[in-house]
């Protein structure tokens, strides 16, 4: 019986996963929103559907993919989005603006809370003094601005996001967009054809018509007409901008027709109306563009799962179970936890995949994705260490990485869109796929052999569970994952220089980004070279790579903080002070890894030889043969 | 054991290859750092192309070596590697990897310090329409002396910049006259006398100079920052030795400014120092796209024509993004753009060892291959046997 435990969890996880994959029930008392945020636009240089959209400007927003509204009540993205586009007066009564600054509470006169939500209603009275202050920190560079100034910038850019959305479709006091641009394209017709003679007052409204749609279409945040059958990306049109090329009724674009009778639906309540108005829309884009319409349902499913989330959830449940093995049962749950760590695997990947499909780029493209990337290629190292040595520390370890790494990515994702379009430089997807996917994995490496050597010192100092036996493998395993980590940072950095050599025409130029990427090289070399001396034992070892988690954090993130260099694009502070957190946990592990053998719970009472392995007294008689293991 | 055993042995020990990467990291670091204050060019000089990374007491000359430099490390560890490469060189498939890799290492290392010290980078600024066949170095000046014959090249006189920062006194058989330099500055600043509150002494007696005055500055360490080079001159004449005056000459000055000795016109020019081709370049379109609905940039691509007349070629090339364009030792790469997209900016690099780190990295790759490989499978093969029952 107890073999089918296992088995039984991986189901019930299964079940779990695959609730999410069913469509969301929509309430029978609210619109059907399931055609709708699956409609493709154009945002950000990239075709997507508004539920993208609208995940992204709340996230942007608010800091969340969902609203919480004053009573409760929670609303989806997709929901709040239909509101801001088609009945912005209620839109601006929900709290979406997050402000978490003191001072620019305190500049509205409000209660200094901790963090406020609070709606344009009632910013609406603020608006030219946010203006004025904010155009004063925008003159400021990135580091110049001091907390308020940062803050009141950025709520300033993001009133200015939800003005531009909220003037998507049509202005937001419009009460009849269908029949607003009736009469507008009526009106051109006759213009064009002069009967009867348009008098002054229709060409006046005419004039006055052209210029808002001129004004709509530069602003513009999204571009919601599609080409006709068989058009690029760069035909799409702001409503605007399609509006300004019609020249009679006949001549409007079926998209706006179907966004006009969204919008008079939405408004009038008409929840039938509002559904078949969307899945008529959908079905004749699916005609006309299958294979924008087939990416765009796609990224809707995909949003709808979060694999990242969910795989997330599994990494811890199999580090538990991992830990728990050295506790009780260790077959079965070292094999749940192994389960559970697999089908966290698929899930990421699938994730993954799913992430290159969508952008059709190779898997690292932004620190989010690669931070993805990071934690995917730990897992998998992980898994294969596993299967090698069956013991739950290689589960443990991938579970743990996994976990961190994807909670690091949730945090990296909150600037908006994670699939943005790769500026110029970065437009080359065989270096995309070569150098970057090769010195990503290069710090998965790292990451792991750090995470062995933290459970090598913990497990050494604070339990009696460090054998003989465990340390050796625990020595081997990190030994091997150095070396793989190696190969990886040391081919990754050269291709890194290959590349700035065909598009900056110098191999190396002693870029932080560089620097940060041949700082793991020459630290994985002085490991190597350490060992092979015998300079450094096993606990010389651990402390080392314990080493390389800082030095691998630096050089992923430390150095964009540095502000200075080529590859700036990459460039985030908010994450300075969990850096250094980070790297003085690395540093207190490395000291806790020098207490002597009497503070080590395993090595308390340990045998000679196993001191000497473990690097405590190094004995009068020292062996000159270097100990490789 | 003789004292010169002792010494290769020392030299070629894993414990000197353990002090060098250990030393190279500590400089990497504290270098990366150090660029936050200080800039990228300047650390880079200070601490990679150097051989000791001083630390000087400012307001005296007194300087003290602190670090080896970027350098003495990198020599160091090449002796190092090519010391144990041929102490301990054996034909064996175990070691085969290593010595690749280790091979692959001097390669890079030795086309590294020759990369640091022959190749010479600069820039090809072109407007549509434009040919040009020299390059320009923003790095380095000269003082170009033209005479006006009125023909239709004129001879030209270039006095680099780093005979000019000797401040001392230069002729040339082509000159009717002495060049006297009074002052060189590397980076300075020029304003325009009366103005309220401004400065009031002129920087030179003649030309433009007299209604400039000249602030020395520190160097600029911003990467978007540059220098801006200047000279005061005084001219004297061969003939009769008697002095014309002082002029000022700098890059940031837009117009050559003109001088007459003896009868014959001259103009005086400081500008960055100029690398002239065999053949031009023209361009004939620049083009910068964008992603659709955004401001990101997608390409920016340069059309060229590039005419050689020594040997016989006129072809058109597209210069684009990770695109560059090599010809004759020299690369030309997508750079940069005027403002208002008018022109096109290629970077102009002529590295005569640019290959060495594409043969190392195939040599190096390989045999971190092997060796790895190798170690997987002895890996793979205890990690079974530990775990059998």
């Amino acid at each position: 019986m107890n073999r089918f435990i296992p088995y039984l969890v991986l189901l019930i996880a299964g079940l779990w996963l695959g609730s999410s994959w069913r469509d969301p029930k929509p309430s029978p008392s609210d619109f059907d929103l399931g055609s709708f945020s699956r409609l493709p636009v154009l945002a950000g240089g990239r075709i997507k559907p508004l539920d993208t959209v609208a995940r992204n400007s709340l996230l942007i927003l608010r800091g969340k993919q969902t609203l919480r509204l004053a009573n409760g009540d929670k609303m989806t993205a997709s929901r709040w989005l239909a509101e801001v586009l088609f009945n912005a007066p209620v839109a601006d009564t929900y709290p979406v603006f997050a402000i978490a600054n003191q001072e620019v509470l305190g500049m509205f006169g409000w209660p200094q809370a901790d963090k406020k939500y609070c709606s344009f209603a009632e910013l609406h009275p603020y608006l030219a003094k946010i203006d004025e202050e904010g155009s004063r920190a925008a003159d400021a560079t990135a580091k110049e601005r001091t907390p308020f100034q940062t803050s009141i910038y950025n709520l300033r850019n993001s009133l200015l996001l939800y003005q531009r959305l909220k003037d998507s479709i049509h202005p937001e006091k419009s009460t009849g967009f269908a029949a607003e641009i009736n009469t507008y394209a009526a009106a051109k017709a006759a213009a064009k054809q002069n009967t009867p003679p348009p008098d002054k007052d229709q060409l006046a409204l005419l004039r006055a018509a052209e210029t808002r749609y001129q004004g709509q279409a530069e602003a513009a945040s999204m571009l919601t007409v599609p080409p006709p059958a068989g058009g690029q990306p760069g035909d799409w049109l702001a409503t605007g901008g399609a509006l300004l090329r019609v020249d009679s009724p006949q001549a409007i674009p079926a998209a706006l027709t179907a966004y006009a009778k969204l919008s008079d639906a939405f408004r009038a309540g008409d929840h039938a109306g509002f559904t078949q108005a969307a899945t008529a829309y959908a079905d004749s884009l699916q005609r006309e563009h299958p294979d924008w319409t087939g990416r765009s349902s796609f990224e809707l499913r995909f949003n709808q799962m979060e694999p990242f989330y969910q795989s997330t959830v599994l990494y811890v449940g199999a580090f538990l179970l991992a830990c728990g093995s050295w506790l009780a049962c260790p077959k079965g749950l070292r094999q749940t936890a192994f389960l559970l760590l697999l089908l966290a695997l698929v899930v990421h990947s699938f994730g993954m995949f799913a992430r290159m499909y969508l952008q059709g780029r190779p898997p690292v493209t932004n620190l989010y994705s690669s931070a993805i990337f990071v934690g995917w290629g730990a897992v998998v190292l992980g898994l294969v260490l596993e299967r090698l040595f069956r013991d739950g520390i290689g589960a443990a370890c991938a579970g743990m990485v996994g976990f961190i790494t994807l909670i690091i990515a949730h945090h990296l994702g909150s600037n908006g869109d994670t699939l943005e379009m790769m500026q110029a430089v970065l437009d080359s997807n065989i270096w995309l796929a070569t150098h970057v996917v090769i010195i990503t994995a290069g710090y998965s490496a790292m990451f792991l052999a750090g995470m062995l050597a933290v459970a090598y010192v913990v497990l050494g100092v604070l339990t009696r569970r460090l054998t003989r036996d465990t340390a050796q493998t625990l020595t081997r395993m990190v030994y091997g994952v150095v070396c793989f980590a190696t190969l990886f940072s040391f081919v990754g950095t050269v291709l890194g220089g290959i590349w700035a050599d065909q598009s900056w025409g110098r191999f190396w130029g002693w870029d932080p980004k560089e620097n940060g990427a041949l700082l793991i090289v020459l630290w994985c070399g002085m490991i190597l070279h350490a060992r092979w001396g015998g300079f450094i034992r096993q606990r010389g070892l651990m402390a080392m790579a314990i080493g390389g988690n800082a030095i691998t954090a630096f050089s992923w993130f430390g150095v964009n903080m540095l502000g200075v260099g080529l590859h700036s694009y990459g460039f985030m502070d908010k994450a300075f002070p969990w850096l250094v957190a980070f790297g003085i946990a690395q540093a207190l592990l490395i000291l806790l890894s020098r207490l002597p053998a009497s503070k080590w719970g395993s090595f308390r009472n340990a045998a000679r030889r196993d001191l000497t392995a473990a690097g405590f007294t190094p004995p009068a008689s020292a062996p000159s043969v270097p100990s490789v293991p | 054991m003789t004292a010169l055993h002792r010494l290769l042995g020392a030299i070629s020990s894993l414990r000197l290859t353990v002090i060098c990467l250990a030393a190279a990291f500590v400089l990497v670091l504290a270098g990366t750092l150090a660029q936050v204050q200080y800039g990228l060019f300047f650390i880079q000089e200070q601490y990679f192309q150097s051989w000791f990374v001083w630390w000087s007491y400012t307001p005296t000359s007194f300087r003290l070596p602190v670090f080896p430099g970027g350098h003495l490390v990198g020599a160091v560890l090449l002796v190092n590697l090519i010391a144990a490469h041929i102490r301990r060189f054996s034909w064996s498939w175990r070691k085969l990897g290593i010595q690749l890799i280790h091979l692959g290492l001097i390669i890079m290392l030795a086309g590294g310090l020759a990369t640091d010290l022959f190749s010479v980078s600069s820039y090809m600024r072109l407007k549509e329409g434009q040919t040009k066949n020299y390059s320009e170095d923003d790095s380095r000046t000269e003082l170009a002396l033209t005479e006006l014959t009125g023909a239709e090249a004129d001879p030209v006189i270039a006095i680099p910049g780093e005979v000019l920062a000797k401040c001392g006194a230069i002729s040339h058989e082509a000159l009717p006259f002495k060049v006297v330099v009074k002052g060189f500055y590397r980076n300075s600043d020029l304003q325009m006398l009366g103005q309220e509150g401004g400065p009031t002494l002129a920087a030179a007696a003649n030309g433009a100079g007299a209604q400039i005055a000249l602030k020395a500055m520190a160097r600029a360490t911003e990467m978007n920052q540059h220098d801006t080079a200047s000279a005061v001159v005084e001219i004297i004449p061969a003939k009769d030795g008697k002095s014309l005056g002082t002029w000022l000459v700098s890059v940031a000055m837009s117009q050559p400014q003109d001088l007459e000795v003896d009868g014959r016109h001259w103009s005086l020019e400081l500008r960055p120092a100029r690398y002239y081709k065999s053949y031009s370049l023209s361009l004939l379109d620049f083009t910068h796209e964008t992603y659709p609905g955004t401001q990101i940039p997608k390409d920016f691509s340069s059309k060229v024509t590039l005419a050689d007349p020594v040997h016989n070629e006129n072809r058109q090339v597209q210069i684009y993004m990770n695109h560059p364009l090599r010809y004759q030792g020299d690369t030309y790469y997508q750079s940069g753009f005027e403002p208002d997209n008018s022109g096109t900016v290629l970077q102009v690099v002529r590295n005569p060892s640019y290959q060495a780190p594409y043969i190392a990295c195939v040599i190096v790759s390989l045999g971190l291959l092997l060796q790895f490989t190798y170690h997987l499978i002895g890996f793979a093969r205890r990690a079974k046997s530990a775990t059998a029952p």
